[in-house]
């Protein structure tokens, strides 16, 4: 092998925290430019740029490298995370660079989860500012544990010693509070390179390394996981002979030989190889892509965890987490989400949120929902265990986003803290009798028929009418009628979005056990988003739900408006008014969709006496 | 004995758990095949990732009928080695047409032979996920593209729709007719491209590495005449010059640079001691109408 070659280099992953005020751009210019990494092309255009921007003086004006952003912020279009890549004699660097004011939070989380060290820029002139302290609470909150502080400007306060100590003695403290212990501190002028790449001569108090020494050189752990982990990715399966499952180990080292077991579970197997491209591997550890043989026939599927058997990674469906919003649209509790960890997808919701976090002070507010940009303090609930670690030991298994199941869109990241009580002690009570004996015993197909519709739909008068009906034919049913329902076991609930997924949690819930108990469930609540809808679907099992959507107009609704509701929303009595300041998400596809202004009630519930029961059945 | 603390093991390990990811999350992944040095590394890690097994997924070249003739009898020997299915597209539309870099320039032709063809490939066979060979530092545009790029049912790249990507966990969820594209080089450089080449000795078309061939002056670029269909300008004249390229791609539309490196060790002390950027010998890339942030948003990659 060359010693030329850069694979001996190791890679150091940084983010640079500061707005454009503090001279981020000018650094990281003037870093790529001390390191030798501006092509010709590049300096060149760069020297035409500047003297444009400042005709008399022939400076490189460093911020107009990183400012290929600019047509985007003028455009108003998201600006986030921009990459760079440079190297030096003994490292390879990329830089997480985030621009942007509003979005700064989620942009710059997403920069710290790829980074081992953050660089905080604080301008010497003003000392440590609001934002300094919330670069350095996302920096914790994403697990950096080594910050590089850079005090610059200091050409603008006379390279005074006098200035620079106490920013830094305060910055230790601030660090210290948010519990971040290493902070390596220096003077730069980022304008005029001084400790930048080369040191200072108008500092000569400052003996410490430049600040591309100290990317240089820091020392970086490869990973805290100490125990054997690896999220199986892909199930590699090409003929009879082989089965292998293959991912990047996360945690830990493993060896030919090692026991392990498949987790969530208790599958316990032996590792009989570790395959790669390149020839078996004797063993391998975190960070490397392999692919695992085991002796025996164990059942794995992708985003199962592969773990040291001796010390097994907890397993839980309930936990306390951090959770930074990066949705347009608000997080609501207890609507449902997907929640992608490791390679598991599984459905997730919150169940609480205990209090948000000011990122900027720390403190602890009170919140029904957490808006773009927000941090909160949750409980959250899966609908499957999962194993996983507190995101201290371990970012992989601790880390996680959450998915919008609508549009697609990722809406959240968080960090796993710890399980709120381990999934294996909640077992699910085994019954003898179930649904299905139950369901013979009334000699019926349990089923849950779900009107949507706005307020004033007829959703309850043809429910009605068909709950009479059905009555008739000998089934046994029951009509969840959501008004009613708010007399009783939803009366602590209000209208906003917040108590509207509720509301409607509640009720799928109670309809699922009323399925489970045999009978035919009629609901009828406006239910006006479609996740709340499909929430309830997903309780039942194929073929059970049934979407009903009485589909009047809203004028015709605002004109038959039976309660007077509709004239106290205009009126503005009464706010959160579905249809009129508050959504109604149409559903896409029902099973049942009916026009009250076009048939008549007979002919409707003929339709869902046919559709909902097929000849046989009846 | 395999140290695992290098640069390029960390780059090589990313990019795999990438291919992994894309082919446990897709229904019909495709990955695009553009005979350059970057999809050379991305086939050698395409096998790496899936062995022992082959190849989950077919290669795809678009083909503008413009390629140098040594790209071309590079991928008939890449197909013949038969492990992986090389499925090639020809906007025929375009041929029919008759368009032309000579003629046409190299916007029209670009967009037609290559952004149009690309996006009738990825609907003709349903692919819903395809791999590329981008890398961040090529471009400034690029260097905030995602991992995992939304493409709505009109194969557009969506600013606002882009997602936020943390840590190594890719959001893959995508609508019917919707797409990704996915970069498992985004980290890699120019030069760690071609360190992990010498290090993992895997071949590339020999148009790389200097040799004397016919060239023209043209615009300011240096162009090879690769077939008789280049027709010379007045006061134009073909001259043998030794030449290599640093990037591939239709021969009118590729200035070469001159240069003696004729080993993989010489191209690497070449390009340490380089003092210009990769793209600068594109022709396509300095026509002001086509920025890449325009040229993206079409569909182009």
């Amino acid at each position: 092998m060359v010693a030329t070659d850069d694979s001996a280099r190791s890679l150091l992953r940084f983010i640079t925290c500061g707005s454009v005020d503090d001279g981020k751009s000018t650094l990281l210019g003037r870093l790529l430019f001390d390191a030798g990494m501006l092509p010709d092309d590049q300096v060149e255009a760069l020297r035409r740029d500047s003297r444009r921007q400042h005709p008399d003086g022939d400076v490189l004006d460093f911020s107009l490298l990183t400012d290929g952003l600019d047509a985007e912020r003028q455009q108003g279009i998201t600006i986030d995370v921009a990459y760079r890549y440079f190297h030096s004699a003994r490292r390879n660097f990329i830089v997480a660079d985030c621009p942007g004011h509003e979005q700064y939070t989620r942009n710059m989380a997403t920069g710290a989860s790829h980074a081992d060290v953050a660089v905080v820029l604080v301008d010497a002139r003003k000392g440590l500012l609001p934002q300094t302290r919330r670069h350095t609470y996302i920096c914790a909150l994403l697990g950096i544990h080594k910050i590089i502080l850079a005090v610059n400007k200091m050409d603008l306060v006379d390279y005074a010693k006098e200035v620079y100590e106490p920013i830094k003695e305060a910055y230790i403290n601030l660090a210290k509070e948010l519990g971040i212990a290493a902070v390596h501190a220096l003077p730069v002028a980022a304008l005029t390179g001084d400790n930048v790449g080369a040191p200072s001569k108008d500092m000569p108090w400052y003996e410490g390394p430049t600040l591309l020494d100290l990317l240089e050189t820091i020392h970086v752990e490869p990973s805290q996981a100490v125990d054997f982990r690896m999220p199986v990715q892909w199930v590699n399966r090409p003929d009879q002979s082989f089965r292998g499952y293959a991912g990047t180990i996360c945690g830990g080292r493993v060896k030919v030989g090692a026991s392990i077991v498949v987790q969530p579970g208790a599958h316990r197997a032996h590792i009989a190889r570790i395959v790669t491209a390149d020839g078996d591997l004797p063993e391998a550890h975190a960070g490397q892509a392999v692919t695992l043989t085991l002796d025996r026939e164990v059942d794995v599927s992708r985003g199962d965890v592969i773990a040291d058997a001796g010390r097994p990674a907890p397993e839980a469906d309930q936990f306390a987490v951090h959770l930074l919003w990066m949705g347009d649209e608000p997080l609501l509790p207890n609507r449902g989400y997907w929640l992608k960890i490791g390679a598991k997808t599984v459905n997730a919701r919150v169940t609480s949120i205990k209090h948000k976090i000011d990122v900027n002070t720390q403190a602890q507010l009170a919140a029904h929902r957490l808006q773009l940009n927000e941090v909160g303090y949750c409980n959250i609930d899966l609908d499957h265990p999962i194993a996983f670690e507190a995101y201290a030991d371990n970012h992989a298994l601790g880390g996680f986003i959450l998915i919008d199941r609508q549009n697609h869109a990722t809406v959240a990241c968080g960090v796993l803290d710890f399980d709120l009580h381990r999934a294996t002690n909640v077992h699910w009570q085994h019954l003898d009798v179930d649904k299905e004996v139950r369901a013979r015993s009334k000699g019926q197909h349990p089923k849950c028929l779900w009107f949507t519709g706005l307020s004033g739909a007829g959703k309850s008068t043809v429910a009605n009418l068909l709950e009479r009906r059905l009555s008739r034919l000998g089934y046994h049913t029951y009509l969840l009628d959501g008004d009613n329902l708010r007399h009783g076991l939803n009366r602590d609930l209000g209208f906003t979005a917040e108590a509207r997924v509720e509301n409607v949690r509640r009720v799928a819930e109670v309809a699922h056990l009323m399925v489970d108990a045999g009978l035919i469930v009629l609901v009828c609540v406006i239910s006006p988003f479609h996740s709340e809808r499909d929430f309830a679907r997903n309780l039942f099992v194929e073929g059970e739900f049934a979407e009903v959507y009485v589909d009047t107009p809203l004028e015709e609704c605002e004109r038959r408006d039976p309660k007077g509701l509709y004239r106290k929303a205009r009126a503005g009595e009464i706010s959160n008014f579905t249809g009129i300041d508050s959504p109604y998400e149409a559903p896409v596809s029902p099973e049942v969709h009916l026009h009250p202004g076009e048939s008549s009630l007979e002919t409707m519930v003929e339709e869902l006496v046919s559709h909902v029961f097929p000849h046989a059945d009846r | 004995m395999n140290q695992f603390s290098g640069n390029l093991d960390q780059l090589e390990a990313e990019s795999i758990h990438i291919f992994r990811e894309v082919a446990a999350s897709f229904q019909r992944p495709v990955m695009l095949y553009s005979i350059g040095k970057d999809s050379s590394v991305l086939l050698h890690l395409l096998r790496k990732a899936f062995y022992p097994a082959r190849p989950p997924m077919p290669l795809l070249h678009v083909d503008t009928t413009w390629k140098f003739r040594e790209m071309i009898a590079f991928r008939d020997q890449v197909a013949a080695e038969g492990d992986v299915q090389v499925i090639v597209h020809i906007n025929e539309d375009g041929v029919r047409k008759g368009i032309s870099p000579l003629v046409h320039g190299a916007t029209v032709h670009t967009d037609v032979m290559k952004t149009v063809a690309l996006k009738q490939a990825l609907d003709k066979y349903g692919f819903d996920a395809a791999i590329g060979g981008a890398r961040r530092d090529e471009e400034k545009s690029r260097a905030k593209e995602r991992v995992f790029s939304f493409r709505n049912a009109q194969h557009r790249w969506d600013p606002k729709r882009q997602r936020p990507e943390l840590w190594n966990l890719y959001n893959t969820h995508i609508h019917k007719g919707e797409s990704v594209r996915a970069f498992p080089l985004s980290n890699w450089t120019e030069m760690d491209v071609w360190h992990y080449i010498r290090r993992e000795q895997i071949p590339v078309v020999p148009l790389y590495f200097a040799k004397t061939r016919p060239i023209v002056l043209r615009d300011g670029a240096l162009i090879m005449v690769d077939d008789d269909r280049f027709v010379l300008r007045e006061d134009e004249k073909i001259e043998q010059r030794t030449v290599r390229f640093r990037t591939l791609g239709c021969y009118p539309l590729t200035g070469a640079v001159e240069s003696t490196a004729s080993t993989i060790d010489e191209i690497i002390a070449e390009m340490a001691a380089s003092r210009t950027s990769e793209r600068q010998g594109r022709v396509i890339d300095h026509d002001p109408s086509a920025s890449m942030e325009r040229k993206k948003q079409e569909g182009y990659f």
